[in-house]
């Protein structure tokens, strides 16, 4: 419980770091363009929405900036993120939500599924050396510097086209609503295949590798040899003695490598014009939306924050030696 | 060519008591085929922009044609030749990639080894800092950061882009040092009232080489990645040439609708060749430095008598001439 | 006593390696063990002890490879038989049923993420598949209990157990199938003084009650002494000396066995004076000629840089391999 206290306010403190940088980082930028685009659309804003921009951006010279970060804490509590300048006069906070669960629902099930397939052939890898396993890794290196977008690019130009089943863009058939039912579900899992399968291939072959050296590490411990001395069956070997403890590490490298692979599955979404926040940090690039960026990158960081707090709960029901004794 | 015999060279440093293994490291093929491979990108990266047939920039009237004598990897949508854009782009690459890498690495040095080997409240503080840029994702930030620039240098961006990727390497040199600092060589030197500075540099980093080295080669491979995506995606000025600004072209005209593969195919294979050599390089570190790792290419063994035996764990093989009943 | 043999090792050869680069680590060893007995095993780190023992249950990890040699197995009932002809599957019956180790620091022979009673009962599962869930929980709780700790520790994970309780599990674990020969390696060489004659003392109760024979591994002579019946002294990977542990004490034969002796203080008996062995082990990639001692024995003479010498009787049912001692004969 203690360790899960102590991480549990590492995170906080890790989201406060993130938040007052997403504050700094505006501060440093020339005000021009933000201030160009509030002049432009001045009659269409309301005074507040001004008032919110200012404090995001940190144009307003009257107020000192120990001020300006109250009031920005203020505003993020009320889950007031601006207005975002492409999609005009869509509060930020409103994109985000409705790209969200995109994104949620193809990085999170891809990258779970990519470990654990990534984590199987791994034991396999390592617990087999000298067979076909090995065979892999050449594969897995290869595979693993290619960037996520050009792969993703390559499967457009190989699996899509007029005749295909695959589709080439977007998240579901246009004039669908997301929604529960018959229509929805299948044309968004039909749509959300070629992403998710660009992601596994990239993504699955830096599990594959780390689980196999763990794999060849833990393989000669003491306790293996005594798992053998006692005659257990090979699988029990293998799986409750040898991956068992391998997993350790392969699971603390999960939580510490998201941050990494969520950034190249943005990419992908880019790619493939899916609807998530990936995709929508792409179209805010284009059109200098600071506010839409900001939002984005506040959203990522916070999901890959819950995320890894959800793997360290992994961990620690994983490894007893993290439990309190008693 | 510097950077390659320095990654070779260092690498080496920690085999120096055992002097007949001075060349194990290069003797490594994964390692060697590697060094070669990043040598031909480093050659590149300096004659490239003179051998290119082409001026990168220069249009032509021959629009979106496929490979041919004249343009050896095609034409893009203005004419201009794929071969020499590519040719170009090599030394933004290159550059960017060293250079990140060297930022990145040296933080992570002082970084890491610091919190290493003086400890407590100063530990503290750079673990936490670390550990908050290890789990902020990485791209986004750099993305956020870039695009609040008004100027995208290739400099700015690899710096930038170490800035902010130094943090693994910097936790893994920490854990090292810490064990490092147990050592008897190192509390000898200590003990003596070696001066602090003194005991880092001539007794701690000589033994850390090889994970500096290997750190070094991670940071170039990602700084490389996200240096090409930043121009993929637009956030980098596009007046420099790199692979990922042919491929921000290519995705931006529609290079997939046209079916123009030549266009967006070679980019992408040049960086996963680099990537794949510098991964091979590490490779090479990794089983220098634990050769438990080497991939096991003598587990089947076939003996003079016509047996194949397999060596593994738990089962010794038993090789004998004949066997009695 | 009954002279029966259990555990019978001829002329085993082990390498580490393939082809050239192969290196002998055990050379032509035959050793007997007898029913009940405690056989004590001695020698600096490097004379290939522990080898010996992982040979013979084929566990020795990459490159060891078994290069020849028998190692015949008497069971309780029926035809004795050749462990090193056995399946990989007639192999995991064998282990731990007929034979157990009690491996050196018990630190890292448990598995870290596994309670004790999952470590316990999982061997009754993989040899006993038909015993209940009831049954072998009732059985890893008796052991513990024989093994001296409560059995209300069956659900403590490895690192809450102090170093003396985890050897003591190891204990409680090699003898929960009631195997016939027990192998201990350095079993006690983490342990404190106090705490290594405590479970040693206690196991050689439980032998006398149990009735298995012990393979007692260590480098401290003086242990081997106190608590083994017959002594064997390794050296560059062959046996060099076998004898009653007390003739060894009283009157060691080959001049390694007794440096050997004068390196460890003697917990009873009159004092002597530590003076130890000059030198270092033989490195194995470089073996000395003929009697691979003959560096660093004092008194080594013509015959023994040239010719290996080998193990004969010198009486009192003790063999001993020296050239000088062959004149006796």
């Amino acid at each position: 419980m203690k360790y899960f206290l102590q991480r549990l306010a590492f995170y906080a403190f890790t989201a406060w770091a993130a938040i007052t940088l997403n504050f700094l980082i505006p501060r440093m930028v020339p005000g021009d363009p933000v201030q160009s685009l509030i002049t432009k659309y001045q009659g269409q804003l309301s005074s507040q929405a001004i008032d919110s921009l200012y404090v995001l951006f940190g144009l307003d010279r009257d107020m000192s900036v120990g001020e300006e970060y109250v009031k920005y804490w203020q505003q993020l509590f009320r889950g007031d993120l601006g207005l975002s300048f492409t999609f005009f006069p869509t509060p930020v906070s409103e994109i985000i939500s409705d790209s969200l669960p995109w994104t949620l629902w193809l990085v999170g099930i891809t990258t779970v599924i990519s470990f654990a397939i990534g984590t199987g052939l791994g034991v396999l890898a390592g617990w087999r050396r000298g067979s076909w396993t090995d065979g892999l890794l050449p594969v897995t290196t290869f595979l693993s510097s290619v960037p996520y977008f050009w792969l993703g690019i390559i499967a457009i130009y190989l699996f899509t086209g007029p005749d295909s089943f695959l589709p080439s863009s977007g998240g579901a058939d246009i004039g669908l609503e997301p929604a529960w039912d018959q229509w929805f579900v299948p044309s968004a899992i039909q749509h959300g295949l070629l992403p998710a399968l660009t992601i596994l291939v990239s993504s699955v072959s830096g599990w594959i590798l780390s689980m196999r050296n763990m794999m060849v590490t833990v393989s000669s411990e003491d306790y293996i040899t005594v798992a053998h001395a006692k005659g257990l069956s090979d699988r029990r070997v293998a799986l409750g003695y040898a991956a068992r403890n391998a997993l350790l590490p392969n699971v603390s490298g999960f939580a510490l490598s998201l941050g990494f692979i969520v950034g190249g599955t943005l990419l992908v979404e880019i790619v493939f014009s899916y609807p998530g926040v990936g995709f929508q940090l792409f179209q805010a690039l284009g059109a200098q939306d600071y506010p839409l960026m900001q939002g984005v990158f506040l959203v990522i960081t916070i999901s890959v924050l819950i995320a890894n707090l959800l793997a360290d709960v992994a961990y620690l029901l994983l490894d007893p030696r993290t439990r309190k004794e008693g | 060519m510097s950077s390659i015999s320095t990654v070779g060279a260092v690498a080496v440093v920690p085999a120096a008591k055992a002097r007949r293994q001075r060349f194990r490291f290069v003797a490594n093929k994964k390692a060697a085929a590697g060094l070669i491979i990043l040598g031909i990108y480093v050659l590149l990266a300096i004659v490239g922009p003179w051998i290119a047939p082409y001026d990168p920039g220069a249009r032509g009237d021959q629009l979106v044609q496929p490979p041919s004598a004249e343009h050896w990897m095609g034409t893009t949508h203005l004419g201009q030749d794929v071969f020499s854009q590519l040719l170009a782009g090599t030394r933004s690459v290159v550059f960017v990639g060293f250079f990140a890498g060297i930022v990145a690495t040296v933080l992570s040095v002082l970084i890491g080894v610091t919190a290493g080997y003086v400890g407590g409240k100063t530990d503290e503080g750079l673990s936490a800092l670390s550990n908050v840029f290890l789990v902020i994702p990485a791209l986004p930030l750099i993305i956020i950061i870039t695009s609040a620039l008004s100027s995208a240098e290739d400099w700015l961006i690899a710096l930038v882009i170490g800035l902010t990727s130094w943090s693994w390497n910097a936790r893994v040199l920490r854990a090292q040092t810490l064990s490092l600092r147990r050592r008897d060589f190192v509390e000898a030197a200590r003990a003596t009232g070696e001066r602090t500075w003194r005991v880092i540099v001539f007794e701690l980093l000589p033994n850390l080489t090889a994970v500096i080295a290997s750190g070094f080669v991670g940071t170039v491979i990602f700084a490389v990645l996200s240096e090409i995506t930043l121009a993929f995606i637009g956030v980098t000025s596009n007046t420099t040439w790199n692979w990922g600004t042919i491929l921000f072209w290519a995705q931006g005209q529609q290079a997939l609708a046209q079916n123009a593969w030549w266009w967006f195919v070679p980019a992408g294979l040049a960086i996963a060749v680099l990537g794949t050599a510098l991964s091979l390089i590490n490779f090479g570190i990794d089983e220098f430095v634990s050769p438990r790792l080497r991939s096991a290419g003598k587990t089947k063994v076939k003996t003079t008598s016509g047996q194949t035996v397999r060596m593994r764990i738990g089962f010794t093989p038993v090789i004998r001439k004949e066997v009695s009943k | 006593m009954s002279r029966k043999p259990v555990l019978e090792i001829r002329g085993l050869n082990v390498d580490y390696g393939l082809g050239d680069q192969a290196v002998h680590a055990i050379r032509d060893v035959t050793l007997t063990l007898h029913r009940g007995e405690v056989l004590g095993l001695a020698g600096e780190s490097g004379s290939g002890k522990s080898t010996l023992a992982y040979g013979t249950t084929r566990l020795l990890p990459p490159p060891g490879v078994i290069t020849g040699g028998e190692v015949i197995y008497h069971p309780s009932a029926g035809e004795p038989y050749d462990v090193l002809g056995l399946t990989d599957r007639q192999l995991r019956a064998f282990r731990w049923a007929e034979t157990a180790i009690v491996f050196q620091g018990a630190m890292n022979s448990l598995n870290p993420v596994h309670k004790i009673s999952t470590q316990l009962t999982d061997v009754l599962r993989a040899h006993d598949p038909r015993m209940g869930e009831k049954q072998r929980t009732e059985r890893a709780r008796e052991m513990l209990t024989l093994v001296g700790i409560a059995p209300d520790r069956m659900d403590a994970y490895p690192h809450q157990l102090s170093g003396g309780m985890r050897q003591r599990v190891m204990i409680g674990m090699a003898l929960i199938l009631q195997p016939q020969v027990v192998i201990m390696d350095e079993p006690t060489t983490a342990l404190d003084v106090v705490m290594q004659r405590q479970i040693l003392g206690q196991l050689i109760e439980l032998r006398e009650r149990l009735g298995f024979s012990v393979v007692f591994i260590t480098h401290d002579l003086s242990l081997l002494v106190e608590f083994s019946d017959r002594i064997a002294i390794m050296y560059g990977g062959r046996i060099v000396e076998e004898a009653p542990a007390a003739a060894i004490y009283r009157d060691a034969l080959h001049p390694y066995s007794r440096g050997l002796l004068g390196s460890f203080p003697a917990l009873r008996g009159p004092r002597r004076e530590l003076t130890g062995i000059p030198g270092s082990p033989p490195d194995l990639k470089g073996m000395p000629s003929g009697c691979s001692f003959h560096p660093r024995c004092p008194k080594a003479f013509d015959p023994c840089a040239g010719r290996i010498p080998v193990l004969a009787p010198g009486g009192d049912g003790r063999t001993v391999a020296c050239w000088l001692h062959e004149e006796a004969r």
